[in-house]
């Protein structure tokens, strides 16, 4: 039998302890908010024009110098700013000597092509590797299209309306709240469980339990009722500093929590998991580091899974810390209750199993 | 009326024979202390007198229960201090006791069982703050909150400086006093002379002797001796005048008769004063529980061999588990 008192009991012995300890409070409160400061002030804000160099070789002895109108043109979109290259320089050498991948070449009698309408290329350096690069020739490619236009009169038939839809507003820090959220749900309870199951094991904690009539059940729900308090307070100060200060759009509703109550079951249980199968704290603690990290980095919580190619996702979609920050978004920034409850049913089968085999694993006693 | 009953008791890990067929029984309210080398199997029979641990063959009776399978309904009703007892690092001995009385559910004054523990001047500092002596007074001290009938003291003063120790075993005299039944295991002879009522003395998981302290000297000891500072020649003349067995310690110049019965004495003195020769010192001498404990056992390096088995065992169980 499940005994409610003694769960209590646990319960308050353990988070007297918790927060007399300067350490587990700080990772468990303060942690995750200072990284919400740090990341959002570093993508708050919209980023400025990209830096591209052009070297105009076009010095031609025409009035006009269509080469250097085009130049002018880029340098006034939104975009880019245009930074001039002398045309002693070798091009690919200075761009090299500015840690930069991304150029144009004018060709020399750009301007005589122009007049005399016949073809000339303009070369446009760029790294695949590199995201500016599809919007630096995105913008230039467009750019020659109008000057092509004005040189034939053409008219401009179809013209673009700038709009967006809902999902589009987003902002990196809309994103960021719900992935650090998801962090803190993964951090502390894992990382907490692993460390106590291996040491509890190692000084002899668990048999000295064993001799009360505190179960190992009981013990583990106290665990997981306080990673999920943790988890609250976490979350309402992680969502508060993101709304306060960086204004991030954030729906609030009670579909969150069985996030926030599956999330710290599922972690206290994997981390009580790691720690009972290890030999020993050290090896507790390098398993419970490679079972922690890569779900850390791949489950959507620093950047948007969007970000990863294809077959990371397709990871991504093993790790049980996928589904906990997925949903947050579903929720939190997408409001699609539809699809926050698949996460929460996939979330839910991942804990049961889970939880199940950490109390099963986990002996009080030894043979 | 027995608190305890062991019979043929045997456990062994991956084939080391750990206890190897041991049986004693225990009256209630006696203090039975458990003596033997490192190794010997003390700590491996009290795991499983306290239900920590499962036993391979023979019967364990305590309060009438099966420690192993009636666990939860035996630590109601046992107080347990492990070896090397720890606890919650942030948590202050008061608290300790308030959270296992709620455990037992029972009421306790809390600030009499830190009197009782001397104990009640650190009430307010954490586990991890507190001194060796005064960390095992916070294992005693939750050893008491259920009012136990017997308590399990394993080595509760090993790596205890004298103070700490005395501390300790005032304590322990205290539970005596109140009619609690106390099995102590220990490698202190000392403290096994100064609080067991009867010992048994384990050896690579036998008991080698077992009764009251005075009982095991007069079995295992020689006896009473007389010992006379004097040279071969004396030696020899009480021998050949007396029909008393005489040996001679050339090293240190001591005669040794060993005494059947105390008369013994006066025919030695008589043939030594006959003689006219020198004689010095005399003295009667009778074996210690130091020295019958060491003629009883020899292995110095016997707790290495139980520690590795059971770790090899625990280790063992882990690997076919994955």
């Amino acid at each position: 039998m499940v005994s409610f008192r003694r769960i209590y009991v646990d319960f308050k012995v353990f988070s007297i302890g918790y927060f007399r300890n300067k350490f587990g409070l700080f990772f468990g409160l303060i942690f995750p908010v200072v990284l919400i400061l740090i990341f959002g002030a570093i993508f708050s804000g919209e980023s400025g024009p990209i830096n591209v160099y052009a070297q105009n070789q076009d010095t031609g002895a025409f009035d006009q110098n269509i080469g250097n109108e085009f130049l002018t043109a880029l340098n006034e979109s939104s975009t880019m700013r245009v930074i001039t290259v002398d045309v002693s320089e070798n091009f690919t050498d200075y761009l090299a000597a500015h840690s930069s991948s991304e150029g144009i070449i004018i060709p020399p009698n750009f301007t005589e092509n122009y007049l005399l309408e016949q073809p000339v290329n303009i070369t446009v350096y760029g790294s695949p590797a590199s995201s500016t690069s599809g919007i630096i020739s995105g913008t230039i490619n467009g750019y020659a299209n109008y000057f092509n236009l004005q040189r034939f009169n053409g008219i401009m038939i179809i013209g673009l309306n700038s709009a967006t839809v809902n999902t589009s507003q987003t902002s990196y820090i809309d994103f960021l709240v719900p992935g650090l959220i998801g962090f803190a749900i993964l951090t502390n309870p894992m990382f907490s469980l692993v460390n106590i199951a291996a040491d509890y094991k190692k000084n002899k904690l668990f048999r000295q339990l064993s001799l009360t009539p505190l179960t190992k059940m009981e013990w583990l729900i106290a665990k997981v009722l306080f990673y999920i308090a943790l988890s609250l307070a976490g979350f309402l100060l992680m969502v508060g500093v993101g709304v306060f200060a960086f204004g991030a759009h954030i729906t609030l509703s009670l579909w969150l929590i069985p996030f926030l109550i599956l999330g710290p079951t599922l972690f206290a249980s994997l981390g009580m998991l790691v720690g009972t199968v290890a030999k020993n704290p050290e090896t507790a603690g390098v398993i419970g580091n490679i079972v922690t990290f890569p779900m850390m980095f791949l489950s959507g919580t620093f950047f948007p899974m969007d970000f990863m190619p294809s077959y990371l996702q397709t990871i991504a979609h093993a790790l049980p810390l996928f589904y906990v920050t997925e949903g947050l978004n579903n929720v939190m920034v997408y409001n699609n209750i539809p699809n926050a409850l698949v996460d929460i049913a996939v979330l839910g089968i991942i804990t049961l199993v889970i939880f199940v085999l950490a109390v099963k694993l986990f002996k009080w006693r030894e043979n | 009326m027995f608190s305890i009953e062991v019979t043929d008791l045997k456990k062994s890990y991956s084939g080391l024979k750990a206890v190897d067929g041991i049986s004693f029984k225990i009256k209630q309210g006696e203090v039975f202390g458990l003596l033997g080398p490192n190794g010997a199997g003390k700590t491996t029979t009290i795991e499983i007198m306290e239900g920590l641990r499962e036993r391979d063959s023979g019967d364990v009776k305590i309060l009438g229960l099966d420690p192993w399978k009636d666990g939860y309904e035996v630590h109601k009703r046992i107080g347990v201090i492990p070896q090397d007892f720890t606890f919650f690092e942030k948590t202050t001995p008061k608290e300790a006791i308030k959270y296992y009385a709620s455990l037992f559910n029972v009421k306790v004054d809390a600030d009499a069982i830190l009197k009782e523990v001397l104990l009640d001047e650190m009430e307010k500092h954490v586990f991890e703050s507190l001194s060796g002596g005064q960390k095992q007074k916070t294992g005693l001290a939750l050893s008491l909150v259920n009012s136990p009938e017997i308590l399990f003291l394993d080595e509760p003063t090993t790596g205890l400086d004298p103070n700490a120790r005395r501390a300790i075993w005032e304590v322990i005299r205290g539970l005596k006093a109140k009619g609690k039944t106390i099995i102590l295991t220990t490698h202190y002879l000392d403290e096994a002379q100064q609080l067991s009522d009867r010992v048994a003395i384990m050896d690579h998981g036998h008991i080698v002797a077992m009764g009251t302290i005075e009982e095991i000297i007069e079995q295992n000891g020689s006896g009473e001796r007389l010992e006379i500072h004097g040279d071969k020649q004396l030696a020899d003349y009480i021998q050949a005048n007396t029909e008393l067995q005489v040996t001679y310690d050339d090293m240190k110049g001591i005669i040794t008769i060993p005494l059947k019965k105390k008369i013994d004495m006066l025919a030695a003195l008589a043939a030594a004063e006959q003689s006219g020769m020198k004689w010095g010192e005399i003295q009667t001498r009778q074996d210690s529980l130091d020295d019958v404990f060491i003629k009883l056992v020899n292995d110095p390096f016997g707790e290495q061999i139980e520690e590795e088995a059971i770790e090899q065992q625990q280790n063992g169980n882990k690997k076919g588990r994955q």
